[in-house]
């Protein structure tokens, strides 16, 4: 291990903001891209579950 | 011999690549978790402090694998689009879309990163240098490619004007590559390159390697949840959507 204390780590030799700002950035982009991704993605499928049931009803009207 | 063509045409349709995507993306995370944590286990904890650059140098550990992932992104989102233009293939141009993002996330982390680390190491965030200029020209390829699609009502021709615009703007490709070589930069030159030893210490090549495959492996997963909604969003007419079990609930 090459750091003495975690403040020392957190330091970075005087570096820290700009180590930190990039793997923040870094890090903050990597979580939200995701969940935004899969977001998409369920509100394709509410999307469609509401179509479907549209379809059925209108069918059920013109059968009936 | 006939079996290779049939396969590849099987897996050219939305119909049986979304269920195929889905089952891939837990392990596409998995392999983003595994070399993300060993790489940033060697980048911080292993490799040594730089000589000139003392512990800033560490944001190389993210600022190269970005860049690469943005340049090879925007290789394979124009492959795409080309296939898409050429075969008028309906998945190709969904693929596109779908990369162009995480394309332009990429190159965002590029020029953030690259700020952060010129701050310190240069003295100023930003220069209009050639690799800098290039890179910018590149986040801007991918937003204008994003912009256009969703200007254009109709999917089909949404995709054929975005693969043209990602075509044209391949020719940016090499220019990013090789603008260390071809002008006077402030950027460095390539620390890694494939017909001379690396100009660095092994530990932070293998730091940055194993970081180069996470992005590599979380540009998959996040580029297939999103052809997966892609897919659903145009393909609600066809008759294998209703079927789906995501549904059946």
């Amino acid at each position: 291990m090459k750091w003495n204390s975690f403040s020392e780590f957190l330091a970075m030799g005087g570096h820290g903001l700009y180590v930190w700002g990039s793997f923040g950035a870094c890090l903050l982009l990597m979580v939200v891209e995701p969940i935004l991704a899969r977001v998409r993605r369920s509100n394709a499928l509410t999307e469609l579950r509401r179509e479907i049931r549209a379809r059925k009803e209108s069918q059920d009207e013109t059968t009936s | 011999m006939n079996n290779r063509i049939i396969n590849w045409f099987k897996f050219a349709s939305p119909q049986t690549f979304y269920p195929l995507a889905g089952k891939m993306i837990p392990w596409f995370w998995a392999l983003t978790a595994i070399f993300g944590l060993a790489g940033l286990y060697l980048g911080f904890f292993v490799a040594p402090t730089d000589a000139q650059q003392g512990e800033g140098y560490r944001i190389i550990f993210i600022h190269v694998p970005a860049s690469w992932m943005s340049m090879f992104i925007y290789l394979v989102m124009a492959f795409w689009a080309a296939l898409g233009l050429g075969f008028n293939a309906r998945l190709s141009g969904m693929m596109a879309s779908a990369l162009a993002p995480t394309g332009a996330l990429m190159a965002f982390l590029s020029l953030w990163t690259g700020a952060l680390w010129g701050k310190p190491m240069w003295g100023a965030w930003w220069v209009w240098d050639a690799r800098l200029t290039s890179e910018l020209i590149l986040f801007f390829l991918y937003l204008g490619f994003i912009a256009l699609q969703s200007a254009i009502d109709d999917a089909r021709r949404a995709d054929k004007a975005g693969a043209v615009l990602a075509l044209v703007g391949v020719v940016n490709i090499p220019i990013i590559y090789f603008s260390v070589k071809w002008w006077n930069t402030l950027h460095q030159g390539a620390s890694v390159s494939l017909t001379r030893s690396p100009s660095m210490a092994q530990t932070m090549l293998w730091g940055m390697l194993l970081m180069a495959l996470a992005f590599w492996m979380y540009s998959i997963a996040v580029s297939l949840t999103r052809v997966r909604a892609i897919i659903l969003e145009r393909e609600r007419h066809a008759g294998w959507v209703e079927e789906l079990e995501e549904l059946k609930s």
